[in-house]
């Protein structure tokens, strides 16, 4: 399947890719009325990591495992793994335990505290390649074929 | 091929899917005791507080069975397993023949012995669906209730009852509340939480006597000899692996059903997972049961490929708990609390009044446990560290830094993470991308 890859080196710190997130999940898909005026602006689901003032930086983001450990440790089944590979939360199934979020190595579960929701990359389904990787000014983010390892 | 599954709740799914994903063809039947198809059981806590509805217990749709032709049988016991014949005995005489066996019974609850207690009504378990809705079903007539143990089982029926507006009193032999799953500063601040909730919490005592006429409770002696009143017990002292029915058989069981690396059990058709099972510990390699949701799915999936004649083997169980008590996060994931202090490298960092408390646990440079209280964010990036057995010596100034990540570790291990380097055909168009 194809995912996000990060080519550290490349990544300018600038966290336009969260921008680029929160603005594909937000109702208006506008950035400046999402930031703005929506009333609950969507969680980034990748998270841009910044060390010494942004000197390096790396966005990480959901690797929609082969065998998922968020998946496994779901206790509500709201984690289900896609045929095409994708794991998607179902928000509505979702009860906000944060089994998911002990469980990722990747770190790539958010909490939606506001929500209590489980928050994660869906790959931007409406998209031909996820927004992270559009927004990116440098091509730190990739999306290719390839494997979780 | 005929595959029996006896139990149906995370493990099974792990079991079926890996069959299913080696093995069209094979009959598959599931067992259960239960009138439900597969629920999120550690759900029932929600379900009890009506935090959820009956809807919601649902682990999968329902279409999981036919879609992976399952044979159901729910309602149906199996009292004995022959392992001659090839056969699991239910409890209505009938008996199903098997090529390869899973045991994935769960945990029955232990009830120990109390004065008093068996000519009484209200006596419950909390583990089950069931328990659950007869809980609930009674809950307007009840007044006051204790309940007996403080650990998650307990401190989850408790809360439920609570947010029923039910007044509550938990009755702990340790010196503190989730005395397995955390340390000290941590228990006391769930136990803090929960009294600010109004729910009561009494430790260092235990239930001795039942008091009431006939089958009505009036209250329960402690050995404290102080008297709480209440209507309603619900007992949460722990479960034991639901193996009594392999008495007689060739199947070892210790505390749970002994199974090796590929959850066979000592005979060669009949696997074991889950909380029935007795696994190897990730850190001794001892067979240990490991009653958590995630290992459950995990043996599942192995003892599922396994019967498909594929061999995957268990890296060892990993204690892990995520458990939220009015609405303070709490995670904890391996060695917590070490009997021997001395042995190991503890960082802590502590604000209890805010409800924040984080615990790093290392050995000989491993990171081996971890506790985090209120800020759980990204709690899994140690859980990784642990099963990866990552040396910590670089990094271990960084770990109880709020904002611990993947820069904080070396380049090395975010690359064979994220990077595209060995995981594409070619390496992902870096010519296209300007460096520092």
């Amino acid at each position: 399947m194809k995912r996000i890859y990060t080519l550290e080196d490349a990544c300018i710190g600038c966290h336009l890719c969260e921008v680029g997130c929160i603005t594909e999940h937000s109702l208006s898909k506008d950035p400046v009325k999402a930031f703005l005026h929506e009333p609950e602006r969507p969680i980034s689901r990748c998270t841009v990591e910044e060390l010494h003032g942004g000197i390096i930086s790396l966005s990480t983001t959901c690797r929609h495992c082969d065998e998922p450990d968020c998946l496994r440790a779901c206790i509500s089944g709201a984690i289900q793994k896609n045929a095409d590979g994708i794991v998607r939360i179902d928000a509505e199934q979702c009860v906000g335990c944060w089994s998911c979020v002990m469980a990722c190595p990747y770190g790539a579960i958010q909490r939606n505290l506001k929500k209590k929701k489980a928050n994660k990359c869906d790959l931007c389904p409406d998209r031909q390649s996820p927004a992270c990787v559009d927004a990116c000014p440098n091509r730190a983010l990739v999306y290719r074929e390839g494997s979780q390892k | 091929m005929n595959y029996v599954i006896v139990g149906n709740s995370v493990a099974a799914v792990g079991a079926i899917r890996a069959i299913r994903e080696r093995d069209q063809q094979g009959n598959i039947t599931v067992i259960s005791r239960e009138k439900h198809n597969i629920y999120g059981r550690p759900l029932i806590s929600y379900l009890l507080g009506g935090l959820i509805n009956e809807k919601r217990m649902a682990y999968l749709p329902n279409d999981f069975y036919s879609q992976n032709r399952i044979n159901l049988l729910l309602e149906s016991e199996v009292v004995a397993v022959d392992t001659t014949a090839k056969k699991v005995k239910l409890a209505g005489g009938d008996a199903i023949l098997y090529d390869k066996l899973l045991l994935a019974t769960g945990g029955d609850p232990f009830i120990p012995p109390i004065e008093g207690m068996p000519d009484k009504d209200r006596i419950f378990t909390f583990t089950t669906w069931e328990d659950a809705a007869k809980l609930k079903g009674i809950a307007p007539d009840i007044n006051r209730a204790v309940v007996i143990g403080g650990g998650l089982i307990g401190l989850k029926a408790a809360e439920g009852l609570n947010l029923l507006d039910k007044p509550v009193t938990v009755i702990e032999l340790a010196d503190r509340v989730l005395s397995s799953a955390f340390d000290r500063p941590a228990g006391k601040i769930v136990a803090r939480k929960m009294r600010a909730n109004g729910i009561d919490v009494i430790t260092e005592d235990t239930v001795v006597r039942i008091e009431g006429d006939g089958a009505e409770i009036s209250g329960v002696t402690l050995k404290s000899g102080d008297f709480i009143s209440c209507d309603t017990v619900v007992v949460a002292i722990g479960v034991r692996p639901a193996a009594t029915f392999l008495k007689g058989s060739d199947i070892e069981v210790n505390r749970g059903i002994v199974v090796d690396a590929t959850m066979q059990t000592s005979n060669r058709d009949v696997y074991a997972a889950g909380d029935v099972a007795e696994a190897d510990d990730f850190f001794s390699g001892q067979k240990n049961p490991m009653p958590i949701w995630p290992d459950a799915y995990i043996q599942g999936d192995i003892a599922g490929a396994a019967m498909a004649g594929e061999k995957k083997e268990y890296v060892g169980g990993l204690a892990m708990n995520s458990i939220e008590f009015f609405k303070v996060s709490t995670i904890s994931m391996g060695v917590t609390n070490p009997r021997d202090p001395a042995e190991y490298e503890i960082h802590t960092y502590q604000d209890i009044q805010n409800y924040q408390y984080r615990k790093i646990v290392m050995q000989n440079d491993r990171l081996v446990g971890a506790v985090l209280v209120g800020n759980v964010d990204r709690a899994g990036i140690f859980s990784g560290l642990i099963r990866e057995k990552v040396d910590m010596t670089p990094f271990r100034e960084s770990l109880l830094t709020p904002d611990f990540g993947f820069l904080h570790l070396s380049r090395e291990i975010r690359n064979s993470l994220f990077a595209p380097q060995g995981k594409v055909a070619d390496n992902g168009r870096t010519e296209q991308a300007a460096g520092h």
